[in-house]
């Protein structure tokens, strides 16, 4: 297990090194520069322009621009965001736990309603249920993030008011975060009625962002549960006289959900892709957000940093559902 | 002592829930996060919404409706006979702000202003890098480094700037946000305490509102500046809920969770309106977006083909299609809620018989031109592709044949400034001091050929009347100049002048006071709130 695991962390050498230059490369192909997007129409003299991009240091070859780069990284540090001029770590730290907090709870919900629909669906198989639950996950995966997320906040912050439009708690509510996570600062606070709030602004951007996911897990677990209820020791269970709930809870679920957990696994990039959008509509302030600002601002360091710590934590998840998936399932933790 | 515990607790709560529906609070939703807090860093309208409008004040402010100046933290200044120097008396017992990381021991003073510009100009100042990559961008844009000779310090309540050369309108750069004035006590406690880069996150400065706190990308906290020289607000205090998509503000909006939000989508003003419990402030931006022929170029060098061709523009058109309603057609190269604005000038008609004919004189047959369409949204121009095929159909009809043309951005601003350019340029400006100087001089005078002058245009006449506007400190006598050069400028018509945008601004029915600033500005001074 141990020299599986190593492997395992071997190759995500190579791989991290990888996205370290496809990310300083990919954000310089971009054409316009942050300094000339600075002057706008207003242009700039082509003195003031080389002396600018001397200061950021911008005139040096990039092959020098990115080994400066790597080095920093190697010592922990990502440089400095050009616009507001903090430590991109700094940024990223303080805005992740948002970003964090809604994919967990967003996670939470795709597993706790998708794997219960996917075996459902298994089970009843043909019937309606089974064409309802599959219908709908179609349309959940195929709905356009955007698009539902402003439609769920018209129907029920719009019409019905029962949930607030955006935000991670209500303005009344003012407390220095301490973990980030609202839901946990609200009660550290003490303020009655702050964890209600930061509920009640978590709902909806949790269901958009789950929604994929949802539908994702939903198909996964039917189509692996129904692939195990056709096994033999499947029938042998049921021809023993085992109830039915015990053999699927017990003998096919646990099977089923090897591949399950895989494709949870791999929803974590998912997520952190969702999170863009879902972070732009619900004024979300996490990291998706963060970078998305930072495109359109040219901000280097940022966009490279950024994507650096997010491929690096995909690549964790990853790393550790490989993990996972080895204590379930002996024959891979073997495999040579 | 468990009733009194009892009793006390009660009495704090009953306390904090008085206080609570005392305090007046008014929220906004803005459309960004800001950059920083040091407005002098940087160029964006967002980051001067949370900076240097609600925290700091500057020599001279704007009117809050208009580009005229107004005194500020100077009462009064004078103007040497040579228009050299400028003497600024400063307002006596002005406060800074007290804030949980700072407690100001005195008042506003001439070191204030001096540490403010300084910092910006010499580059062996201590604050000149105090962040990496500080540019300065607005001041070296602006030319100051190049116009200010000296800062002197007459004495402790009076500075005098000594210029390089007469220059009008430095009165309305002293009001712009990069003139903001910096508490130079709270600058030396920092440097002291080896945090410099503080002064671009926590603010102090003397204007009516305080700063709180700021958690990144989602909310802005600030208080009524209780020691305000010109008064406490009406509010106590002032949110900004951070909101980037328009149709997400509209809703809270709706909903009540904020009573004011700028740029709405131009599709959902109507309906905004409509709405019984929001008002919709409109009002043309400090803005042109303009067609600037090459007039260096046979035939664009003849101003008959240039107005023939203006000619044939139908505005109306433009307007309905690419703006949607959210902008106002343009006869002159500056705004109308722009000072010396010449109403009087007639824009050309829209008539493609008239100039079809006017071509046929010119012996102007089987013309074709480019036409280039900036590849982004500004707010001037919010789909050039779409303006350059309107155009393209409206010359058609007159015989002129056009091939539109687009480059990537950066290069689309490099590309166009060439001298001998091939084509037609749709561009624009916003305005950044409300001076005419700051359109007429950068857009068309003879020294921006090459650069920001897109029309190549230099003429004799018109550069005369705005060289003499720039070194006029009266202000009538430059309006009346002003005026002229509109005349020959509608006359010439290097450009064709297409459209101003025209801004929103929906609010909640109980927001009092509230007043659009042409300059784009957000401003909450002197706002409340009906009970």
């Amino acid at each position: 297990m141990l020299s599986f695991f190593l492997r395992r962390l071997l190759l995500l050498i190579p791989t991290f090194i990888g996205v370290s230059i496809v990310s300083f490369a990919f954000i310089r192909l971009l054409p316009g520069d942050p300094i000339m997007l600075m002057a706008g129409e207003r242009g700039m003299s082509a003195e003031r322009y080389l002396e600018l991009q001397h200061q950021f240091g911008y005139d040096r070859p990039l092959v020098v621009q990115y080994l400066d780069y790597l080095w920093g990284v190697l010592q922990g540090d990502l440089g400095q965001s050009i616009v507001t001029k903090r430590p991109v770590l700094q940024e990223f730290f303080t805005l992740f736990p948002a970003t964090l907090e809604l994919s967990l709870c967003a996670i939470t919900i795709a597993v706790a309603i998708g794997v219960p629909a996917g075996v459902l669906a298994a089970v009843k198989r043909g019937s309606f249920l089974d064409q309802a639950i599959m219908g709908t996950a179609l349309v959940g995966y195929s709905m356009p993030i955007f698009w539902w997320g402003l439609l769920l906040i018209i129907l029920f912050s719009g019409v019905l008011g029962w949930t607030p439009v955006s935000g991670r708690i209500s303005l009344m509510f003012f407390f220095p975060p301490v973990t980030g996570f609202m839901l946990i600062d609200s009660l550290l606070s003490g303020q009655a009625g702050a964890f209600r709030s930061a509920l009640s602004h978590l709902v909806l951007p949790s269901i958009v962002l789950a929604t994929i996911p949802l539908a994702v897990i939903a198909r996964q677990t039917r189509s692996a549960m129904l692939e195990v209820l056709s096994e033999d020791y499947v029938r042998t269970a049921r021809a023993k006289g085992l109830p039915s709930r015990r053999v699927v809870g017990l003998h096919a679920l646990r099977n089923a959900l090897i591949p399950v957990i895989t494709t949870i696994g791999l929803q974590v990039g998912v997520l952190l892709a969702g999170a863009i959008l879902t972070e732009t509509i619900f004024s979300w302030p996490g990291i998706g957000k963060w970078m998305v600002d930072s495109v359109f601002r040219r901000d280097y360091p940022v966009i490279q940093g950024g994507l650096l710590i997010i491929a690096g934590i995909i690549m964790l998840v990853n790393l550790l559902v490989d993990v996972l998936y080895g204590l379930v399932n002996p024959r891979i933790r073997h495999a040579r | 002592m468990k009733p009194l515990k009892t009793l006390l607790t009660t009495t704090a709560i009953l306390g904090c829930l008085a206080g609570a529906a005392q305090a007046k609070t008014l929220v906004y939703c803005s459309e960004g996060s800001p950059e920083g807090f040091d407005p002098a860093l940087y160029t964006a309208g967002t980051t001067f919404d949370a900076s240097s409008r609600p925290v700091y004040n500057r020599l001279v402010e704007f009117e809050k409706s208009s580009t005229e100046t107004l005194p500020g933290l100077a009462e009064s200044w004078d103007v040497s006979e040579d228009g050299t120097e400028y003497t600024f008396h400063l307002r006596e017992g002005v406060k800074f702000q007290t804030t949980d990381f700072f407690t100001p021991t005195r008042d506003f003073n001439a070191d204030d202003v001096i540490f403010s510009f300084e910092r910006q100009l010499d580059e062996q100042n201590p604050w000149h890098q105090y962040v990496s990559g500080a540019a300065w961008e607005y001041f070296n844009s602006m030319s100051m480094p190049d116009l200010i000779q000296s800062i002197e310090k007459v004495d402790d309540m009076t500075v005098k700037f000594v210029l390089t050369r007469p220059e009008a309108p430095m009165i309305a750069n002293l009001a712009m946000d990069f003139a903001s004035i910096m508490s130079k006590e709270y600058a030396d406690q920092l440097e002291a305490e080896g945090r410099m880069e503080q002064l671009n996150q926590r603010p102090v400065g003397t204007g009516p509102f305080k700063f709180v706190a700021y958690q990144p990308d989602a909310v802005i906290r600030y208080q009524a500046h209780a020691d305000y020289w010109d008064g406490k607000q009406p509010i106590d205090d002032l949110v900004f809920a951070i909101t980037t998509d328009a149709s997400v503000r509209a809703q809270k909006l709706q909903a009540g969770e904020c009573h004011v939000m700028p740029y709405p989508n131009p599709a959902d003003v109507q309906a905004m309106q409509n709405d019984d419990r929001l008002t919709v402030q409109e009002q043309e931006g400090l803005n042109v977006g303009y067609l600037a022929y090459n007039t260096t170029q046979e035939p664009f060098d003849n101003p008959k083909v240039r107005k023939a061709l203006n000619m044939a523009i139908n505005k109306d058109a433009i307007i309905e299609a690419v703006f949607q309603g959210a902008g106002a057609k343009a006869k002159n190269p500056i705004p109308p809620t722009m000072w010396s604005y010449n109403d009087e000038i007639e824009d050309d008609p829209y008539d493609p018989e008239a100039a079809r004919q006017m071509l046929e004189e010119e012996g102007v047959s089987n013309l074709s031109m480019k036409v280039w369409a900036m590849p982004v949204q500004r707010p001037y121009n919010p789909n050039a592709r779409r303006m350059a095929e309107l155009i393209q159909s409206d010359f058609a009809e007159v015989g002129v044949e056009v091939e539109i043309v687009s480059y990537e951005w950066a290069e689309y601003l490099e590309r166009s400034k060439a001298e001998d350019r091939d084509g037609a340029v749709l561009l624009g400006w916003t305005g950044d001091n409300g001076d005419p100087d700051n359109f007429l001089a950068v857009l068309l005078g003879c020294d921006a050929v090459g650069n920001a002058n897109r029309a190549q245009w230099c003429n004799e006449d018109f550069e005369k009347l705005i060289q003499e506007a720039k070194v006029e400190s009266d202000q009538e006598k430059r309006t009346e100049l002003y005026e002229q050069a509109q005349v020959i400028f509608k006359d010439q018509a290097p450009w064709a002048t297409i459209a101003h945008s025209v801004v929103h601004m929906p609010m909640r029915k109980e927001v009092q006071g509230y007043e659009m600033s042409p300059l784009g500005a957000h401003r909450f001074d002197g706002v409340d709130i009906a009970e």
